[in-house]
């Protein structure tokens, strides 16, 4: 039953896969972010409160979005490596981290410029803007003590397990701006089936939103085949792969 | 293009550093992954041919 799940996550079929999908997540992430960046820059009108600065959100949401479904993913796959004792599991939870650690730079940093005129400061220790500050410095955590240690199944393991326990602050950060007063504007997308945005201003957004999931999908590719070649490099596939 | 485009209803200096420093970021992600990628198929490569000679 389990035979398909295994080969699935064979080394030699995860590099084939990676280097089979890397054009398509390219080429898909670049129309998408260009039509995203055009429409909501060009396109979009003015929102009536924010005036221009509401666009900063075409750059910001995507972003922060991307933060957290980068360390789920993380989690997930940490998860699975030390569930099923799939290697692979450990090679995208490393090959991930980088990525996700970036988006939530990229998420702090146009925050902080969004609130300057917004809020008046380009910081405050509000729930939202704070947990999202503890997610970088798990990121940042996971990423030292996989390399913490000299023997790298060792830091695998122990980067698994710090990524598992800080899954908790995913959905400490989604509901962060429900759960307490926050400067932080409510959801205004992620009400299924009824976004508080106009469908001008709401195309290019999700336009984004899609551009970064598939740039995602095209760096971890990259990364993945890295880590696959680092961590198989004694395997005999491995002479094919790098001719 | 137009100068009320650039000036961002004046936003202009919280707008632009906004897409400069996402341009970064992303130009940050495919220059560091490709480097990783590159440096690794070279180190498998250079293993093969220690164990060949």
């Amino acid at each position: 039953m389990w035979t398909w799940f295994y080969k699935l996550a064979s080394p030699p079929y995860v590099y084939a896969a990676a280097a089979a999908l890397l054009p398509w997540f390219c080429t898909l992430a670049l129309v998408t972010i260009g039509y995203g960046l055009v429409d909501g820059l060009a396109f979009a009108p003015p929102d009536y409160q924010q005036g221009d600065a509401f666009r900063i959100i075409y750059v910001h949401a995507p972003s922060a979005w991307m933060s957290l479904f980068a360390y789920t993913t993380m989690a997930v796959a940490g998860a699975i490596a030390l569930i099923w004792r799939i290697k692979i599991g450990h090679a995208v939870a490393a090959a991930t981290a980088p990525i996700g650690a970036s988006f939530t730079l990229l998420a702090l940093i146009t925050g902080s410029l969004w609130g300057r005129p917004m809020w008046g400061t380009y910081w405050a220790w509000d729930p939202r803007l704070t947990s999202e500050l503890i997610l970088l410095f798990l990121y940042v955590g996971v990423m030292s003590l996989r390399s913490a240690f000299e023997d790298p199944a060792r830091g695998d393991r122990a980067a698994a397990l710090l990524a598992i326990v800080g899954v908790v602050n995913v959905p400490i950060i989604h509901y962060s701006v429900v759960w307490w007063n926050s400067l932080h504007q409510a959801a205004t997308v992620a009400k299924l089936g009824k976004p508080e945005m106009s469908a001008s201003m709401l195309v290019p957004l999700l336009s984004m939103l899609l551009g970064f999931m598939l740039f995602f999908g095209a760096v971890l590719c990259m990364r993945l085949q890295g880590e696959v070649l680092n961590r198989e490099r004694q395997a005999r596939w491995i002479r094919e792969a790098v001719k | 293009m137009n100068g009320s485009f650039w000036a961002m209803g004046g936003y202009a200096r919280y707008v632009w550093p906004c897409f400069a420093a996402a341009g970064i970021v992303l130009a940050w992600n495919v220059w560091s992954a490709r480097r990783y990628q590159l440096a690794c198929r070279l180190r498998a490569r250079r293993m093969l041919q220690a164990g060949a000679e």
